[in-house]
């Protein structure tokens, strides 16, 4: 029972990181049907800006602002420049080009920082353990579950309570009718993807201590990122929470009880989902 | 409609001597480079492993992360197969890329009516799925330490020389047999099928063809080709190990393709040469340099090139047609 609750606070922690980090590009790739393998060097980023300003001195969540921030505005850029030709082209055309900026990214970090892990220590007084009653806890993890719960109910308010939202959604399940009834999808588009980015740098920021930051960041969790969005379904912000949880809690939970089995037993799931629902669980209307 | 919109017919009308280039200049690199002969038996298994790309990515519009699974199956069935069966070659390497082949066509039944980003999540989980078994199946597969494989003869006749003369001619050989069956496939009506199943699956559907049996069949077909690249090596270095199945092929194929031009088997030729001669030199200054310089090549091609170094050929040819033209008349 109480390895139980461990195992579920634990995965919990990781799966909101994995959420934090992944609900921007579910998002992105609903609403432009654009593939990006690089959506993790924008988590790389935002931890890096993070772990240098703090290794400078500089507080921790001063850092995790300006790491948000700087991986927001370098999400944008590399709309303008390198997206916005891509949504013409093919698939194929759009997988090339993000794997070369995630081999890019790892050959700059590793020149300017090695391949050692970057090392983003949290603040003194999140450090601590707290007592569960049962047993002593990582503070930190629960701050992390608590700020992935806020984050995801904000979001949560912004896409069904908002007019952007209502916008968002649309656009998401017809983009082409969204356009006709005068919806500047483009826009919506970039004002998202600056967002997505900035969402996966607070997450690379925040959950460096359970993804440590090292150059290989962005290939290592690729796969991760991307089963959350095919297994939650393109667009879906419902699906990208339900499969970052699942994933976090049954990853955790897999590799605490049968660590010899644990990665077949994870693939082996997404592969029956997959196979059953190739859209995902929650697809987005238009997808069909 | 233009040549440029189908290479296969524009590869056609190139007169049959241009064939010959490539396989004169892999002959002459033989007796002009010694010394150099284990590095131009890696790019022959890399043309041979791009090519089968070729196959399944170019012509038939298969989107794929995975194909480090079939090459790295190839290379342990191989080493296996040397280690407790029988050590003879060639014998090994039909028997590598048949098990590959049935490997990819389960593997390929069972994914291939999926698309897009979920094809590619599968084709990337399976390869994960295999190396992460080839790593904790330690008293199969030698985990991290890989296999040392001893060769036999090549069919009872040529020891594999320690500078690898040996081994050079017979990944040639290899390569020219597989260049010849994908040249068939291609040019089939099998092939002309693949061509309209990537442009539209529908239509293809709608017209009769049963795209999902032709998509397993060409899976299948790539994927033993890949064996065979993964086979190959494992022979001609006489080691297997981990790295064979590392996402990184996967990937180091697709650039490869890319960089020669996709749908025209030619293009792997370049794009591989240019790989491994890139990596080796620029590996010799900083091991992270070649990633830096491949992913470029990769983000530049796909801006600036789409058609790959082929249509920079193309457009070279198309320039002296006329310039010959203004000069006859």
């Amino acid at each position: 029972m109480q390895t139980a609750v461990v195992i579920l606070l634990d995965g919990l922690a990781y799966g909101m990181v994995l959420f934090i980090i992944s609900v921007g590009l579910t998002v992105t790739m609903g609403l432009m049907r654009v593939v990006n393998l690089a959506h993790g060097a924008f988590a790389m980023a935002g931890g890096y800006v993070a772990a240098v300003l703090v290794g400078a001195g500089m507080p921790f969540f001063a850092a995790l602002a300006v790491g948000t921030v700087a991986a927001g505005l370098l999400g944008g850029l590399s709309e303008i420049v390198i997206f916005r030709p891509l949504y013409r082209k093919g698939e194929l055309a759009q997988v090339l080009m993000t794997f070369g900026m995630v081999f890019v990214t790892i050959a700059g970090l590793t020149f300017f920082f090695g391949t050692d892990i970057k090392r983003l220590p949290t603040p003194d007084y999140l450090s601590g353990l707290v007592d569960l009653g049962f047993r002593m806890y990582p503070a930190y993890r629960l701050f992390l579950i608590a700020v992935g719960a806020l984050l995801a109910i904000g979001l949560w308010y912004l896409i069904e309570g908002s007019l952007y939202g209502a916008r968002l959604r649309a656009a998401v399940d017809n983009p082409r009718m969204a356009r006709a009834v005068g919806i500047d999808v483009n826009r919506l588009f970039t004002i998202t993807f600056i967002g997505g980015c900035a969402l996966a740098g607070f997450g690379g920021i925040i959950g460096a201590d359970m993804l440590p930051l090292e150059p290989f960041y962005a290939l290592r969790y690729l796969v991760p990122f991307l089963v959350i969005v095919a297994v939650g379904g393109n667009g879906s912000f419902k699906g990208s929470f339900v499969a970052a949880i699942t994933l976090g809690v049954l990853d955790t939970a897999g590799k605490f009880l049968v660590p010899g089995i644990a990665p077949y037993l994870f693939f082996g799931l997404v592969f029956i989902i997959l196979l059953l629902r190739p859209h995902g669980l929650w697809p987005a209307k238009g997808a069909g | 409609m233009k040549p440029a919109d189908n290479p296969a017919l524009a590869d056609d009308r190139v007169s049959p001597l241009w064939h010959a280039v490539p396989w004169l200049l892999a002959i002459a690199f033989y007796f002009m480079a010694a010394g150099y002969h284990s590095l131009g038996t890696s790019i022959l298994v890399y043309i041979l492993l791009t090519l089968s790309l070729d196959l399944a990515l170019g012509y038939a519009g298969i989107i794929t992360l995975g194909h480090a699974a079939f090459f790295g199956f190839g290379a342990y069935a191989a080493a296996l197969f040397a280690i407790h069966v029988y050590s003879e070659p060639v014998t090994g390497i039909i028997v590598a890329t048949v098990a590959t082949g049935i490997f990819a066509a389960l593997t390929g039944m069972l994914i291939l009516h999926t698309q897009g980003v979920t094809l590619l999540m599968l084709t990337l989980a399976i390869s994960i799925l295999l190396a992460e078994w080839a790593n904790r199946a330690h008293t199969i597969t030698g985990g991290e330490d890989g296999l040392r494989v001893t060769m036999g003869y090549v069919l009872g006749l040529f020891r594999f020389d320690l500078w690898g003369r040996v081994a050079y001619l017979y990944a040639l050989a290899v390569l020219f047999v597989w260049f010849l069956a994908a040249w068939s496939i291609v040019h089939s009506p099998f092939g002309r099928s693949l061509d309209g199943i990537r442009q539209s699956p529908a239509r293809m559907r709608a017209i009769g063809t049963p795209v999902w049996w032709r998509l397993v069949a060409i899976y299948a077909l790539s994927g033993a080709m890949a064996g065979t690249a993964g086979a190959l090596s494992a022979q001609t270095t006489r080691f297997v190990g981990l790295n064979t199945l590392h996402v990184l092929i996967s990937g180091i194929a697709v650039v490869m393709l890319v960089l020669g031009g996709t749908k025209r088997l030619y293009g792997a030729f370049i794009g591989a040469t240019i790989y491994v001669v890139v990596q080796d030199i620029a590996a010799k200054i900083n091991p992270f340099y070649w990633m830096f310089v491949i992913g470029g090549l990769l983000m530049a091609t796909v801006m600036f090139l789409e058609g790959g170094l082929m249509e920079v050929l193309d457009i070279v040819r198309r320039r002296f047609r006329q310039l010959f033209a203004r000069v006859k008349s």
